[in-house]
């Protein structure tokens, strides 16, 4: 029923735009923000109306994130690609049109102030090794190959995670290691995260968590 | 195999054993290496910071040969005339056994190459990576840049006996040079784009940000060019299927691997520099090398490399290509 009902979102979204790709409206974002999707926790009660998130509570910051990244994700979320029992129920009413509002508000939300960083100098040098030249002995490529310049993201498909919370991070990789997170197109994602060691994965967080982030194109 | 080799070839085994950990949702995949070969740990940036035997101005040296072969793009125009950096092809800085490996140019050159015809010394190798793959013009022979190269490539080489030649995981050539009959274009493009596009994007091109390469191109303006070893058949299968797509290495069956090199290969890209203005005609002149390579050949009604196109580089062809006689 609901698999229907999108389908048809998504093919009357096409006809009216045509060509163009269907747009979020930041604006009417900010409403679902704060509302939700009607059965659920708002989106400000983790993520914050500002879109800066929570290190200690692992809550991503979503601010300045490119917009079509965070609209898969929730995508995914309700097809069961990614599975997280705090994120579905709070978002499975959504309509296509509602998660590309929501993904262009967090999008264009300023990227905060990086939090000073609390790990050892050693650690930092460890993470900025991975982050930059990675440790090809094991295969682990650096994470700006993929992730861009300074790890502030590339593309859609992606994600900055420069400035993204460490413990957030942490989480993520935790979760490709075991299989719980396993919606990296083509398991780009997976096999780096199983070969860190645990030394190199608090570290690559820790260091990512300190840099300073810069929003995606379109956002500020 | 003498006894170092072998104690050599034996941890590689162990360490590789570690990395295929049994239970790895994606597994570190390449090929077995043979009786009798070499197996060489290359050191690395780290090695050399740690090592007080190194002259400290050579430690600057060989850091600065490093630089230029990580960000080869600092010298856009100058030497470089696309999107290619040394690293590109040869992943894992230089140093990777399967991953097009430099330090074998170090321990067997000076030797006769059959692309030139003649004996050729490690300078003149990485003048011609210059030459086709960046589709530029190498660094002056001599000239404190092209050292700098030199002395990162004999870093890297420390400790491999010179004059070997059973080296294990030199070069781009594990699944034989022997196209497959039934090698197909179309499979090749679903390969390609079930694979490779959401990185290279569908048009080849590779994705850059804030000007600075991401993802290279993989044919038109910004690849490598026709005279690049990747144009050959057999060196693109190789390298994918050992290299791609990035974190996967031996994800590809080998039949998908040689079609998507094929697919790869049927597109267009920068003039050889070596043309002499027919493509047909120097296709024949460099036979040894281009029957691995479709240029000058028609595909999809067209002959590829039939063009004055040298991409972003004012020329065609760099002093550095010259025979030598010894006369």
């Amino acid at each position: 029923m609901l698999k229907r009902y999108w389908r048809l979102t998504l093919a009357s979204a096409l006809l009216v735009s045509g060509a163009v790709q269907a747009q979020g409206v930041a604006a009417n974002g900010q409403q679902i923000v704060m509302q939700g999707d009607g059965s659920g926790a708002p989106c400000l009660a983790c993520h914050g109306m500002d879109g800066a998130g929570n290190n200690l509570a692992s809550f991503p910051r979503l601010a300045g994130l490119d917009a079509e990244y965070i609209a898969k994700q929730i995508r995914d979320y309700n097809s069961g690609k990614r599975v997280s029992v705090v994120m579905q129920p709070n978002v499975d009413n959504l309509t296509e049109q509602q998660i590309l509002d929501v993904a262009a508000y967090y999008a264009s939300q300023p990227v905060p102030k990086v939090e000073a960083a609390t790990a050892d100098a050693e650690v930092m040098a460890l993470g900025e090794k991975i982050a930059k030249r990675g440790d090809w002995n094991n295969y682990i490529p650096a994470c700006e190959s993929c992730h861009g310049p300074d790890n502030q993201g590339m593309g859609v498909s992606f994600p900055g995670i420069a400035g993204q919370h460490a413990n957030y991070i942490k989480q993520q990789l935790n979760a490709w290691r075991s299989g719980e997170r396993h919606n990296d197109p083509n398991q780009l994602m997976t096999g780096v995260a199983e070969r860190l060691s645990e030394q190199q994965l608090e570290a690559v967080a820790a260091y990512l968590g300190a840099q300073q982030a810069v929003a995606a194109e379109g956002g500020q | 195999m003498n006894r170092k080799h072998l104690m050599l070839a034996v941890a590689a085994a162990m360490m590789s054993q570690s990395v295929l950990a049994a239970d790895a949702k994606v597994p570190v995949n390449l090929p077995e290496y043979k009786e009798g070969q070499y197996v060489h740990q290359a050191p690395t940036i780290d090695d050399l910071m740690a090592d007080e035997s190194v002259n400290p101005e050579l430690r600057k040296v060989i850091l600065k040969g490093y630089d230029m072969f990580m960000n080869t793009q600092q010298f856009r125009g100058e030497y470089v005339f696309n999107d290619m950096n040394c690293k590109t092809c040869h992943m894992g800085e230089g140093r990777m056994n399967w991953s097009g490996p430099v330090w074998p140019a170090v321990t067997t050159l000076p030797d006769y190459r059959g692309k030139n015809k003649h004996v050729n010394s490690l300078e003149e190798r990485i003048a011609g990576c210059f030459a086709y793959s960046m589709n530029g013009t190498p660094p002056a022979y001599g000239s404190d840049d092209m050292l700098a190269m030199v002395a990162y490539h004999q870093w890297v080489a420390k400790g491999a006996p010179v004059y070997e030649k059973k080296l294990g995981g030199r070069g781009f050539s594990h699944l034989g040079k022997t196209i497959p009959e039934d090698i197909s274009y179309e499979k090749g493009q679903a390969v390609y784009e079930a694979n490779c596009a959401i990185c290279h994007g569908n048009d080849g091109a590779g994705q850059k940000k804030d000007g600075k390469v991401v993802f290279p191109p993989l044919w038109g303006d910004g690849a490598y060019n026709w005279g690049a070893g990747m144009t050959r058949i057999f060196t693109a299968a190789s390298f994918i299927q050992n290299n791609m797509p990035l974190s996967k290495p031996g994800s590809l069956s080998d039949a998908d691997a040689w079609n998507v090199a094929w697919y790869v290969n049927s597109q267009e890209r920068p003039q050889d520099p070596r043309y002499t203005g027919d493509a047909k005609e120097t296709r024949e002149k460099f036979i040894d090398f281009h029957k691995h390579s479709r240029y000058g050949t028609e595909v999809n009604g067209a002959v590829l490399g039939q063009h004055d196109n040298t991409g972003d580089k004012p020329f065609l062809k760099p002093d550095s290509l010259k025979p030598r006689t010894f006369e």
